[in-house]
């Protein structure tokens, strides 16, 4: 059978699933047997495209256009006009929000211009339960070729020219990591991939996972190899269900193929995967944690030293790296170390997925090379802040990072760089905030996280970020004293220079750069008792304009709590006490009586 | 070997040294609270989790735990800096923000390692307590021990002894952040899970939250009472540790001060669980010698090894951990409730005290014995044959409290009949004790010739597992013997498997046995203490005119009176019991 | 599936199946490819234009020749109908008409090969669909 000249690519991930791509799918491949034309079009499902504000995507190939927020009953549209007759669904493209201008291929969407995919090279091009797939576009290669070409030392050393960094958060040298544990001693050793992923808003790892399982699998193999273990183990959460399910099909096809097993084409390489689940707990992304659960012991982190390279998994050497790293892992080895070290920057190499989250317009999953400036991420990838407003921060790490603002907007994207701008890398996690945003009660919302998600396990990160936690939500209050700032950020450093974790060492991070760049936030709700952004409802307070109420009632009637009096055709007046804040009263109001202090 | 400075002080120790340990070879006494040292029993519990021992590291990022972190070459290391009192001031506040403050009335006030690094710290204010929410968790009573988890500083010490040392695996850390806290599976009763009360977990717990029940005020309330006449027991290693209590030096016998105390008290007989020791001798190893002759003789029914039963906590063990080998141990009661029995009913008819209206009191170095005492086995029509159980910590308290000036007392003599015990009596304090108790009055009822030497040395230690072979007159007879309960978790394991050999068996639920028991005063991590309240348990026995159990006249004389024989119908009724299987009882959710 | 026992035996089947998903990224860089857009509105369809595309797909393939074939809707010249565009790396579009098999295989042959002209070229001033 020849190949399909017409490939429907329909977007499998959570997100779109969610909204139901499946029945696009299957409406797709109906309405295109309906026409007899399914010898000429094939419908793919594949792995999340990144652009997951407009999902459902359906990608039509080999023209690029590109169709959002698809619905099932569109599928007959789609194939009657664009399948037959070669016309797109205009309205169905995706339209530039600023420009106001269709975009006829995904070469024209200012989303995927500045983009480069290595790590996502598979997600949402091929069939992920599919093995054929990813072998077509040289899957497994580098396993064939690291397997029947080269030494352990030798890949090793190409891991580590390339200068591949870990993606899960402190970028540590994969190369190096491989080294140590490939030097330890030992018989059994283990290679772990960590798949716990547990920023809020972070999803990179879960649409790898689901869209191209196989080059998991391959890295973990490769790995296997260079460092001596036979055993490779996920450590994968719960809560991904469709993650889990496809990366058991296709460990099932690798085995089938003999690319999982003994003797791993025709090698004395032998290597398996087994999954471990997680409960979703963030600290279990903490590597001794997480080798503490995978144990079947409580999810706490112990102290480094020693490594894991050097006692893991039952006290035995383990290499432990995360899913974004692994899927750098097979085209380093297929393109060269030096094809690789050529994108990025001088310390950081290669690219980073990112999920860009919060008040920007273009809501998903990108991966850039490293080096690329803030700006271009949010204001031409992102398309900028939704609704015209204006741009105030960027939290980057998730909770354990910092936020950056205005003046940060042109520093290039580097483990390093952010780190000295009182940020970090993490796992890849942007929460955009515009004007409307309280740093305090952002501060706020990340400890709160840290809060719950503290093993329990030293003093700091117990009761130390509880504390923290108390203050800040004292402050937004309005109870804050000024005295309150300095307690903060004495707390804040006592609990980094203490905890026992790199979640507990980070939890005061949010504190500590909200501080140091919006200062003046928490001294207006300390001092003037008010929220600037107008987020803390104990701050704010509700009056009625004697000049523009005209005494319709209107507001007193909507008044869940009775808490506005007044005649009709005389002015009305609010009570603060009774007030509970729910802004009825102001949605009421039709002139303009009703604000907010 | 490596060189670091600490404090500006030159120290050089060997690789895998911790910077605390280190510390300490130059003087220097960084202070820590959830870490804990049981160098005899082989346990280090240093998980780096209260942060109390924080020090300043040249060149590193953040502050380093001491009692976790080995020491490098060149390392410069600074106890006492700014940053590090700054910290080790802010952390010791966090953990007292989430304590409760009721020191004045709390039974670890004044023995408290909490209360002692605040002191050390010089913490004079809680900031900001007013906002400051605290974990709550609701009190759990069981019959032996309180767990009032409000007060968990999460040092996790009784994890350690309850999972690693005694691998009963009653306790571990649930729920997560704040509200994190050591507690049995789904914070379910301590009463509903495995726990043995052996309270392994109280003697390491720096708070009051793992602590005994409490029965003085009961004791003095019924010791007032003209209707009732109270006697007392008192078990052969409280003797040897009550001394410390009132600051002598460990491994004091205090026997006569502490009979002497107990009458002054108002107990109107003072009797010695030493002489149950003794009847339990001659139950236990007639038993024994039964199976053993059996075995001799081809008998392929009879279950060997024999394993002792006189320890509670070890009992509670094999009742729901091997409940498939409950045939095994010996069905003698433990030496407490043999006292019960006998003083209910052959006392009590000799001084004409109706069953009701006899109180008999156990001092124990123990706190499963409070559980012991009331199980429904022991008990006739509802009365218990020993009333309850007061530990050596709370007779110490007692004591204090009637203003009886402990170290000046003039020794004083058990009373008659139940007073009277022989050295083997005495040696059921310390591990080993038992079954050489045994072997000296089973060689000679075995052999029928007399003991040239009665110390059988090759049985004594302080190692977790010991074996030896005693020469039966020809015969050879194994013994075995383990004190925690993880060692006798794997001697017991290698007896289901049928690897050994063993005809005897003793086993002792704590380290060191009696001696080292959860109502003993507390050694704070100084398991030399252990040691010395061994040796003393050796020094009494020594001194004792009859050193073999079947030659206490008082002994020859109950069972010429009352019960017959050793084994007899009577005897059996009164001295032995059977064995339940727990697990049915455990709820698992 | 019979287990891969060696190198050479992945890169077999990685060759089979190369051709099944080259086509979804080579849309991504169009200006470095032979671009070749099909009419395919329903006039063109009744003058055998899937035929023609079917054809030129499988031609261009056949020959190595690495290109990207799309449809497209009616360019308007249904009189010249199947009507083909063609676009060279850093040339002007050229459109076709009658094409049918055999003028596909010249134009393939000559034009896209060797850059020659070939009769059959529309000289006009048009717009395609996509440019509207």
């Amino acid at each position: 059978m020849s190949d399909y000249k017409l490939h429907l690519l329909v977007c499998g991930g959570t997100g779109c699933k969610a909204s139901q791509s499946e029945l696009i799918y299957e409406n797709l491949k109906k309405e295109i047997g309906n026409e007899g034309l399914s010898d000429f079009a094939q419908v793919v499902r594949t792995g999340c495209f990144g652009f997951c504000e407009k999902g459902p995507i359906v990608k039509i190939i080999p023209d690029n256009t590109f169709y959002t927020q698809v619905k099932p009953e569109d599928a007959k549209e789609i194939v009657a006009e664009h399948i037959v007759k070669g016309r797109k669904v205009e309205r169905l493209l995706y339209t530039d929000p600023v420009a106001k201008k269709t975009a006829g291929s995904t070469r024209e969407i200012g989303f995927y211009k500045k983009q480069v995919r290595i790590a996502l090279r598979n997600c949402g091009i091929i069939d992920p339960e599919n093995i054929g797939e990813y072998i077509s576009r040289d899957g497994y290669e580098a396993l064939g070729k690291v397997l029947t070409e080269l030494s352990p030392a030798d890949t090793i050393k190409i891991i580590k020219d390339s200068g591949l960094r870990g993606r899960g958060g402190a970028g540590f040298p994969t190369g190096l990591k491989w080294e140590l544990a490939a030097k330890s001693p030992g018989n059994e050793k283990y290679v772990v991939c960590n798949a716990d992923e547990g920023d809020p808003g972070a999803f990179m790892d879960r649409s790898i996972l689901e869209g191209d399982p196989h080059t998991v699998i391959e890295a973990m193999a490769i790995c296997g190899y260079c460092i001596g273990a036979d055993k490779g183990l996920v450590y994968i959460r719960a809560e991904y269900p469709l993650a889990i399910e496809r990366l058991k099909t296709a460990i099932k096809q690798a085995r089938e193929y003999g690319l999982l097993g003994n003797n791993i084409l025709g090698s004395k390489f032998s290597f398996d995967i087994e999954l471990r689940y997680g409960a979703g707990a963030f600290v279990c992304g903490e590597e001794t944690a997480l080798i503490h659960s995978m144990e079947g012991g409580r999810g706490e982190p112990t102290l480094k030293p020693p490594f894991p390279a050097v006692s893991g998994y039952l006290g035995k050497p383990t290499n432990v790296n995360n899913v974004e790293t692994f899927a750098n892992i097979p085209v380093i080895l297929t393109k060269g170390a030096e094809w690789f070290s050529s994108i990025g920057t001088e310390k950081s190499k290669g690219t980073k997925v990112f999920a860009l989250a919060g008040k920007i317009n273009n809501v998903g999953l990108i991966e850039v090379p490293m080096g690329i400036t803030l700006r271009e991420v949010i204001f031409e990838i992102g398309g900028g802040i939704k609704n015209g407003k204006k741009f105030k921060a960027v939290q980057t790490g998730g909770p354990s990072g910092g936020c950056l603002t205005e003046k940060h907007l042109n520093i290039p994207i580097e483990y390093e760089t952010l780190v000295a701008a009182g940020s970090m890398m993490g796992s890849g996690g942007m929460i955009v905030m515009d004007e409307d945003d309280c740093m305090v009660d952002f501060a706020k919302f990340f400890l709160e996280f840290s809060v719950e998600e503290s093993c329990g396990k030293c003093t700091p990160c117990r009761i130390g970020n509880k504390r923290l936690h108390e203050l800040l939500d004292r402050i937004c209050k309005g109870n804050g004293a000024p005295e309150d700032i300095d307690r903060l950020i004495n707390l804040s450093y006592v609990i980094k220079d203490t905890a026992l974790c790199g979640l507990g060492q980070a939890s005061p991070n949010p504190v500590l750069s909200t501080l140091e760049h919006f200062r003046h936030e928490y001294d207006a709700h300390i001092i003037d008792k008010k929220c600037p952004a107008g987020v803390c409802k104990a701050l704010m307070t509700y009056e009625i304009v004697p000049e523009n109420c005209v005494g319709c009632t209107a507001c007193a009637r909507a008044c869940p709590v009775g808490a506005i009096t007044g005649e009709r055709k005389q002015i009305h007046k609010i009570d603060p006490k009774l007030c509970i804040k729910c802004g009825a009263c102001l949605e009421r109001c039709k002139f303009n009586a009703v604000i907010v202090n | 070997m490596i060189k670091l400075t600490i404090d500006n002080k030159i120290v050089e120790v060997e690789k895998g040294t911790t910077i605390y340990k280190a510390a300490k070879k130059v003087g220097i006494d960084i202070p820590v609270l959830c870490y804990m040292d049981l160098a005899d029993l082989g346990i280090e519990h240093k998980p780096g989790g209260c942060r109390i021992c924080v020090v300043e590291v040249e060149g590193r990022r953040n502050l380093a735990p001491s009692c976790s972190t080995e020491v490098t070459e060149g390392m410069v290391v600074n106890t006492h800096s700014i940053r590090v009192l700054n910290a080790r001031r802010i952390v010791m506040e966090l953990i007292l923000s989430d304590h409760p403050k009721e020191c004045l009335v709390c039974p670890k006030s004044g023995n408290c390692e909490l209360q002692s690094i605040a002191i050390k710290l010089g913490i004079r204010d809680i900031p900001y307590q007013e906002i400051s929410e605290m974990s709550t968790y609701r009190v759990d009573f069981s019959p032996s021990i309180i767990r009032n988890m409000d007060k968990c500083i999460m040092c996790r010490r009784c994890e350690t002894m309850c999972n690693e040392f005694q691998t009963v695996g009653a306790l571990s850390a649930v729920n997560r952040g704040f509200m994190s806290v050591v507690a049995p599976a789904f914070e379910m009763d301590l009463e509903d899970s495995v726990c043995t009360y052996c309270g392994q977990c109280v003697a390491v717990c720096p708070t009051a939250a793992l602590t005994e029940v409490d029965h003085t005020n009961k004791l003095i309330r019924d010791l007032a009472n003209p209707n009732k006449t109270v006697i007392v027991q008192t078990a052969p290693a409280v003797r040897a540790a009550l001394g410390e209590e009132f600051g002598l030096e460990p491994g004091t016998l205090v026997t006569g001060k502490m009979v002497s105390a107990l009458r002054q008290l108002g107990f109107k007989y003072v009797f010695d669980t030493d002489f149950a020791a003794d009847l339990t001798i001659m139950e236990e190893g007639t038993e024994l010698l039964e199976r053993l002759s059996k075995h001799l003789k081809g008998d392929k029914n009879v279950k060997l090894p024999i394993l002792t039963s006189c320890c509670p906590g070890w009992v509670n063990f094999f009742e729901s951990q091997f409940t498939d080998m409950l045939d095994i141990p010996s069905t003698a009661r433990s030496p407490q409730q043999m006292f019960g029995a006998i003083a209910k009913t052959y006392f009590a008819q000799k001084i004409n005290v109706k069953r009701e209206d006899l109180i008999v009191v156990s001092i124990m170095p123990c706190l499963a014995k409070k559980y012991e005492c009331q199980r429904d086995e022991f008990k006739v029509n509802g009365n218990p044959d020993v009333d309850y159980s007061i530990s050596t910590r709370e007779l110490a308290s007692l004591i204090k409290r009637a203003n009886i000036s402990f170290n000046s007392l003039q020794d004083d003599d058990f009373d008659a009949p139940l007073g009277e015990s022989s050295g083997a009596g005495v040696i059921f304090g310390a591990t080993g004790g038992v079954i050489e108790a045994a072997v000296r009055t089973a060689y000679e009822l075995f052999t029928g010739k007399s003991l040239e030497k009665v110390d059988f040395k090759e049985l004594r230690g302080m190692e977790g597992i010991r074996q030896a072979t005693i020469d039966f007159g020809g015969t050879p007879i194994n013994i075995g013997i383990a004190h925690g309960l993880g060692k006798a978790r794997q001697l017991l394991e290698s007896i289901r498997k049928g690897e050994s050999n063993f005809h005897a068996i003793e086993i002792m639920a704590c380290p060191g046995g009696c001696i080292g028991g959860g109502g003993q005063p507390l050694h704070h991590g100084k398991t030399e203490i252990l040691k010395k309240r061994m040796e003393a348990i050796y020094r009494e026995d020594e001194g004792k005119t009859i050193r073999k159990s079947h030659e206490n006249p008082y002994i020859i004389k109950l069972y010429e009176e009352f019960l017959g024989k050793p084994m007899s119908d009577k005897a059996h009724k009164l001295l032995h019991t059977h064995y339940v299987d727990k697990k049915k009882r455990i709820i698992y959710i | 599936m019979t287990k891969l026992k060696s190198l050479n035996d992945l890169r077999k089947i990685r060759d089979e199946l190369k051709s099944k998903t080259s086509i979804r990224e080579k849309g991504e860089h169009p200006e470095n490819l032979v671009q070749v857009k099909v009419a395919m509105a329903t006039c063109c369809i009744a003058s055998g234009s899937r035929e023609v595309m079917n054809f030129i797909v499988d031609e261009l393939e056949k020959r190595n020749i690495d290109a990207v074939v799309t449809q497209t809707g009616c360019m308007g010249y249904c009189y010249a109908e199947p009507t083909i565009e063609v676009t060279i790396p850093g040339k002007e579009p050229v459109v076709f008409g009658y094409v049918n098999m055999k003028k596909a295989d010249e134009i393939i042959e000559r034009y896209i090969k060797n850059g020659e002209l070939v009769d059959g070229i529309i000289p006009v001033n048009y717009e395609t669909i996509d440019n509207k």
